[in-house]
């Protein structure tokens, strides 16, 4: 349980060098060096995913098996050069991976590649929409949390974020369309957008994918309160998942703070409560919460899968879900090393972020 | 007074063994909330424990069961007569499936549990012993697994292992191996942590010199040392696991419905069943998930905060309610210490 332990140590830092003692011009060769672990992590992960999915057998027989004559199989594992020995399939797929050739895939003979760039969009708005969920919902609350430290309010919020990690996207999902869709009638059940919407808006000339921007940009305000409307459950029921655990993490650092020296200082010159609070003991906490901000996005990627699944918001995860049914693993193959791509790149910015901020992290 | 201090038989400072067990010192450590809390994740947790093992007694009927003497069961039907919670579109019973659905988690946690503790454990102490190249390479694997989404890595060893399509022990070990390939990483890093920092400890070096061998010390000297984490991480990753197999089960990776009964899936299948306004099907099994996760994240989040003193409450001088109670407290105490001087 990662999400729950607080500031876990950011991955490669150990791998530094430590001996090393630079005054000044440690952070270009810090950014130098975490940028080149970016290749092993993924490369790591692409290996791992090629030779796992490998062992059920070839791709073909897994999507098609049972639904063609062995020889009409036989002939296309042939073509598609499943039959060659697994080495040389690895290896030329890590040089299709570099030229951005992500392979075809088997149920809907599209390229992969093509297929990310169209769901990628979506699914990047959902996780955009369900973060500022969690900072809106995890920073405040937990200030409060802080705050009010071992008294009733504390209390509540603390069984409240555990309440937000204990309960799956796709419960809190259900329970919101339920509530908000079903029963009250207030909101959309599900999808992005309705069918007269999302044709305005895919028509558009250059669109980013993104449905709120493209609303914005061709100024159809209809269109975007149709997709806001959209967004919203989704975006509540992934963003709850992150912002217990901000949460928590407010509260914990906001906590040490408060008990630092110069907060006591500010006290005894008679600065208020409440400014001790947002101001003197907020800032140094909010440190920790980039990081965590930037593992969250694992947590916030694998979320989506379930989310989008749950409301069938057409992004990644709900493609993932259906070739996975599909059984066409070299769609599922490409998703899983896109999103380890994202993720690694992700990392790689986090602790050049966190180097920035803390000087202690270059060392 | 002296009197009574000869009478007494000399103590154990640390007291008696059964309070130094791990929850029972941390529930005599803890004090008003931080006990409640302990307390009430402790309830949930038995709760779902008994429930697991007495399954086969609670449960009107089989998991798979969709019918008895008296004919079929009715489909979708509203909770309440024979059928305690309702039945499914498929004329399962609802509350014998969320009975049964316990029994399949706790035998998914268990299993992933113990062998991610066992594979874990075992790396961390080998390479955190051991060091270099080895320990460099298996560092940047973890590192690797560990940042990567787990419910990702769990539905590509899924398919490794099974293809996506299980039975009964078939399902429950393809999750369990899954869940295990997640955790592996943490116990891995916790682990080699504490390795790295017991080996420089001086009864290491001692051992080294008076012989012993590698595999005795890190069994005898590092092993013995470096676990007194673990049960937290335990409780902490029973509840993580209990959500990745929920989330495998609601992928359709889980195991089938006629092999086992699992929460997850049973959601999958109560999503259609929303928009009719049918909400038996899901809220059900998804409360069993929540009150389950729930109980064993307050268990492990009490035992953690209970063993950073800087978390814990303090308890008062005297069981009282603060303020003057304590301070009448302090000075009986006081009086106490001069009377017996």
């Amino acid at each position: 349980m990662t999400t729950l332990i607080e500031a876990p140590p950011t991955d490669g830092e150990g791998l530094l060098p430590m001996k090393k003692k630079s005054t000044g011009g440690g952070l270009g060769r810090y950014i130098f060096i975490r940028f080149f672990l970016i290749f092993p992590t993924i490369l790591i992960l692409v290996t791992m995913v090629f030779f796992l999915m490998r062992t059920t057998g070839d791709p073909i027989t897994a999507a098609l098996g049972g639904r063609l004559p062995p020889e009409q199989l036989a002939e296309r594992i042939t073509a598609a050069g499943y039959d060659r020995p697994i080495f040389v399939q690895y290896f030329e797929y890590l040089s299709q991976l570099l030229t951005g050739n992500f392979g075809t895939t088997l149920s809907d003979n599209r390229p992969v590649a093509e297929m990310l760039v169209t769901y990628g969009a979506a699914t990047l708005e959902l996780t955009i929409n369900a973060l500022l969920v969690a900072l809106v919902v995890g920073i405040p609350l937990g200030l409060i949390a802080a705050h009010r430290r071992d008294k009733g309010p504390d209390a509540g919020l603390r069984v409240f974020a555990i309440l937000c990690y204990a309960t799956p996207v796709f419960f809190s999902g259900l329970l919101f369309k339920l509530t908000f869709s079903v029963w009250l009638g207030w909101l959309p059940v599900a999808g992005r957008a309705t069918p007269a919407t999302e044709l305005a808006l895919t028509s558009l000339e250059a669109p980013t994918g993104i449905y709120w921007l493209d609303a914005i940009r061709s100024g159809n305000m209809a269109a975007l309160a149709d997709v806001m409307a959209h967004a919203v459950l989704p975006a509540l029921a992934l963003g709850l998942l992150t912002a217990g655990i901000f949460l928590r993490l407010v509260r914990t650092n906001v906590i040490g703070t408060l008990g630092k020296d110069y907060v006591e200082a500010g006290r005894s010159r008679g600065v208020s409560e409440y400014r001790l609070l947002t101001k003197h003991a907020y800032k140094p906490a909010l440190i920790p919460i980039i990081t965590v901000m930037g593992l969250q996005i694992a947590v916030l990627l694998g979320g989506a899968v379930l989310t989008e699944t749950t409301f069938e918001w057409k992004g990644l995860g709900f493609q993932l879900a259906t070739y996975l049914t599909a059984r066409d693993f070299v769609a599922v193959q490409g998703i899983v090393v896109l999103l380890a791509v994202i993720v690694a790149v992700t990392n790689f910015f986090v602790d050049i972020v966190a180097a920035l901020i803390d000087p202690r992290v270059r060392y | 007074m002296s009197t009574t201090a000869v009478n007494e038989p000399v103590k154990d400072p640390r007291g008696p063994w059964f309070r130094r067990l791990p929850i029972i010192s941390q529930f005599n450590k803890s004090v008003g909330l931080q006990r409640g809390m302990l307390v009430g994740g402790l309830v949930l947790t038995a709760l779902f424990l008994l429930t697991a093992i007495f399954a086969p007694l609670i449960a009107p009927f089989g998991f798979s069961q969709i019918s008895d003497a008296e004919g079929n069961f009715p489909s979708q039907q509203p909770p309440g007569g024979k059928h305690l919670w309702g039945t499914t579109v498929g004329s399962y019973d609802v509350f014998s499936r969320v009975v049964w659905g316990a029994q399949t988690a706790v035998l998914v946690i268990v299993v992933a549990v113990v062998m991610s503790i066992f594979i874990g454990v075992i790396l961390g102490l080998v390479s955190g012993y051991i060091g270099g190249g080895l320990d460099r390479t298996l560092v940047v694997i973890a590192d690797a697994i560990y940042a990567f989404p787990p419910l990702l890595v769990a539905i590509v060893m899924a398919i490794a292992i099974s293809g996506g399509r299980s039975s009964l022990w078939g399902g429950i070990l393809a999750a369990a191996i899954s869940i295990t390939v997640v955790f592996i990483p943490q116990y891995f890093r916790v682990i080699r942590a504490e390795t790295i920092r017991l080996k420089a400890e001086p009864f290491v070096e001692s051992a080294k010199v008076v012989g012993a061998s590698n595999i005795r010390i890190m069994r005898l000297h590092v092993f013995k040392n470096a676990t007194r984490t673990l049960p937290l991480i335990f409780t902490l990753n029973a509840s993580e696991a209990i959500l990745t197999l929920a989330g495998l089960g609601f992928l359709g990776f889980g195991i089938e419905p006629t092999s086992a009964a699992e929460w997850g899936f049973d959601l999958n299948k109560a999503l259609a069943d929303t928009t009719s306004g049918i909400w038996w099907t899901g809220v059900y099994p998804g409360l069993a998930i929540v009150l389950t996760v729930l109980g064993l994240t307050l268990v492990g989040e009490s035992i953690n905060d209970l063993n950073d003193p800087r978390l814990r409450g303090r308890k008062k001088a005297v069981s009282g309610k603060g303020g003057p109670d304590s301070t009448t407290g302090a000075q009986a105490a006081l009086d106490a210490e001069v009377r017996s001087s």
